[in-house]
């Protein structure tokens, strides 16, 4: 059966996803850094689907290493999913350029050096998938955690032109842009109990979107009128708001 | 933060808390002295609520799976769902499940919960091969019915009370079939009742739906479901697509006439006394879980669940009383559910003996806690016990009758200083 490649294993989305895909018959790579840390999930996955899980190490900022991670791919995967995140700390941002840095790079940069390796084998097998998992957070600048939002932003943008320019070769492109998910990364906050998604759900609704080939998802789909009510709030007005 | 269990009644100011490893529970331990596990929250009233919630959820990996004993290690968040969308497939199923399956192994431990085959396959700490159980202390105690065996009998049914039950080793039974061979009995009366459940003793999976409204001589009328897994078929198995309640009912919704109007519909669509089907594990086991967030329908005040047993020499008598006085009030429910039980274990709490339960779902509203009140004191009378994971609202005198091993389990919280750690809101209204 094919490969799905799933970078950013560490997280509580990747660990329900990996869940999800190898249930429906697909087997594994599961990229994060530190791969020795992913070994339990990758047991528990084999426990569960008797599916073949290999975890790989991965660093998603030494872009330098990517070309070699992908090349040591042994069966090459029908589709990779990126679930890297990083929300950083906003105010330590502010006045430090390096975690501002971490957050680009982590969100946007390394992704992009990753998925164009990725773009280009895929083209060329003229099938599979890309799934990239940005956020609300990159429909529009807050100043609660501009920096998070602004590399999400881009890497939207980013997504949106590679299924552009990977349409013709027959490779599938879907942005998923979560709200509020019930994780790790949000542990402690208090999130409205309407609003947030349990990562379960998100895997669930990532797969069933990319079976069916949707471009965009939002989870949970009241999050696309959110953010559609949100964008819309004229910039001289939004200006003066916390929200 | 607002917390609340599955009957959303009642309400805890508290504060939730993750762990990912041994080490940060450690430190929730030593931090809190009103601690409790929440696992799924699917417990009806206050046991699992307290100041401080540690959530045993994201501990949801399996560890390992023998298929020459069946035996599988899994961490005490993994939820009984998970291993029967795991486990179906590889032809294997769990040996007791309760009525739901959204339930976490810690929690099925902690509230030792039965099912359809108490009568002959009892609660389910009998498949527990062993688990680990962290203490205060920071130590970690290996259980089983041989090792640390009064640890082990204090946890089963213990409410969490214990400890933190980190994994756990389940022991599996093997299935050849995904299809359930159901037989549905009608019966007019619960004299009916009684004689189907006796009759039908050697079916493995027993319940029965009692119209807890009916009057007079069709007092304790029922639908008796009785079945076991079919040896052939396939062991394909996939999670029914999910109904939900999109939104609170208005508390008027459920009111004697609208559950009358229901009870009879639902009693009168079977119309032949003995028909059979063939059902699937989900509408066998957890017809319930097919509608998400029922507990919706119950309004915004919330619902207890009345949960109670009587011996079996004098359940026919209790049942009638009890029945009587339901029936009287016009507090009815949907859901209420009789069941002949097996003998009982040696667990200190543990809430199933040789007898009937019946169990009902009661919305909140004035009157109910006196009604219920009454309802305990026949109980008590003929020597019967209330379930612990169902109540939020039991008092101490009444639970203590019900329950005469508690003071051996206070003792052992003592002995462990787990009183100055674990709490729950329950455990402080029965002085546990």
């Amino acid at each position: 059966m094919s490969y799905i490649l799933i970078v950013g294993a560490k997280s509580d989305i990747a660990k329900a996803l990996a869940r999800q895909y190898a249930e429906n018959g697909y087997d594994l790579y599961l990229a994060a850094r530190d791969s020795q840390s992913l070994e339990p999930l990758a047991n528990d996955i084999k426990v569960r689907f008797g599916r073949a899980i290999e975890c790989v190490e991965l660093d998603i900022l030494d872009t330098d290493s990517h070309q070699d991670f992908f090349d040591g791919l042994v069966e090459k995967p029908l589709g990779v999913i990126s679930a890297v995140g990083y929300l950083g700390e906003q105010a330590k941002a502010e006045v430090d350029f390096k975690e501002a840095r971490r957050i680009i790079d982590t969100n946007y940069t390394g992704l992009v050096s990753l998925l164009n390796i990725v773009a280009q084998n895929l083209a060329s097998r003229r099938c599979g998938f890309i799934v990239g998992i940005s956020s609300v957070a990159g429909d529009r600048g807050r100043k609660s955690n501009y920096f998070y939002g602004a590399a999400k932003a881009a890497f939207t943008a980013y997504l949106s032109g590679l299924r552009n320019r990977l349409y013709q070769h027959k490779v599938h492109v879907m942005t998923v842009k979560p709200g509020f998910v019930n994780t790790k990364m949000t542990a402690g906050m208090d999130l409205p109990e309407k609003l947030t998604a349990e990562p379960e759900e998100v895997a669930l609704a990532i797969f069933k979107g990319q079976q069916a080939n949707r471009n965009e998802i939002y989870v949970r789909w009241i999050w696309r009128y959110i953010m559609l009510v949100i964008r819309l709030i004229p910039e001289w007005k939004f200006k003066g708001m916390s929200i | 933060m607002k917390l609340q269990s599955w009957g959303r009644y009642p309400s805890c100011n508290g504060k939730a808390y993750r762990f990912e490893d041994s080490e940060q529970l450690l430190s929730l331990m030593t931090q809190h002295e009103q601690l409790i596990a929440y696992g799924n929250g699917r417990s009806y009233g206050d046991s699992a609520l307290s100041q401080a919630m540690v959530q045993t959820r994201s501990q949801d990996l399996f560890l390992s799976f023998d298929s020459q004993t069946g035996v599988l290690h899994v961490q005490s968040g993994v939820l009984l769902s998970e291993i029967i969308s795991a486990m179906v497939p590889q032809g294997w199923f769990l040996h007791v499940v309760p009525g739901t399956k959204l339930i976490t192994i810690g929690g099925a431990i902690a509230s030792d919960v039965h099912g359809k085959n108490h009568h002959q396959a009892g609660c389910f700490s009998q498949s527990v091969v062993d688990f680990r159980l962290m203490l205060p202390s920071g130590e970690i105690i290996e259980c089983s019915k041989k090792q640390n065996t009064a640890l082990f009998q204090a946890t089963c049914g213990g409410m969490g009370l214990t400890g933190v039950i980190l994994d756990a080793r389940i022991k599996l039974k093997p299935i050849t079939s995904n299809v359930i061979d159901q037989t549905t009995i009608k019966t007019r009366n619960l004299k009916q009742t009684f004689e189907a459940f006796e009759q039908h003793f050697d079916s493995p999976y027993s319940v029965a739906w009692i119209d807890c409204l009916a009057k007079g001589d069709n007092l304790g009328r029922s639908l008796l479901m009785v079945g076991d897994f079919l040896d052939k078929g396939g062991l394909e198995y996939r999670t029914p697509e999910k109904l939900s309640v999109p939104i609170e009912f208005p508390s008027f919704a459920l009111n004697r006439w609208s559950v009358s109007a229901f009870n009879w519909l639902y009693y009168s669509k079977v119309t032949e006394p003995v028909s059979k089907q063939k059902v699937t594990i989900d509408g066998f086991f957890f017809p319930l879980d097919a509608i998400g967030q029922w507990n919706r329908i119950y309004g915004k005040q919330g619902f207890t669940q009345y949960q109670f047993i009587l011996p079996k020499e004098c359940s026919y008598e209790g049942l009638q009383l009890i029945l009587q006085a339901i029936s009287d009030s016009g507090k009815g429910s949907f859901l209420a559910v009789l069941k002949l039980y097996g003998p009982q274990n040696e667990n200190f709490l543990s809430f199933p003996l040789e007898g009937y339960s019946l169990a009902l779902d009661f919305k909140i509203e004035p009157g109910l806690l006196p009604l219920l009140d009454r309802l305990d004191q026949i109980v008590l009378a003929y020597g019967g016990r209330i379930y612990l994971a169902k109540d939020a609202r039991v008092s101490k005198a009444v639970f203590e009758q019900g329950y005469p091993q508690v003071d051996v389990f206070r003792a052992l919280r003592e002995k462990y200083q787990l009183n100055k750690t674990f709490n729950s809101l329950q455990s402080k209204r029965l002085g546990l």
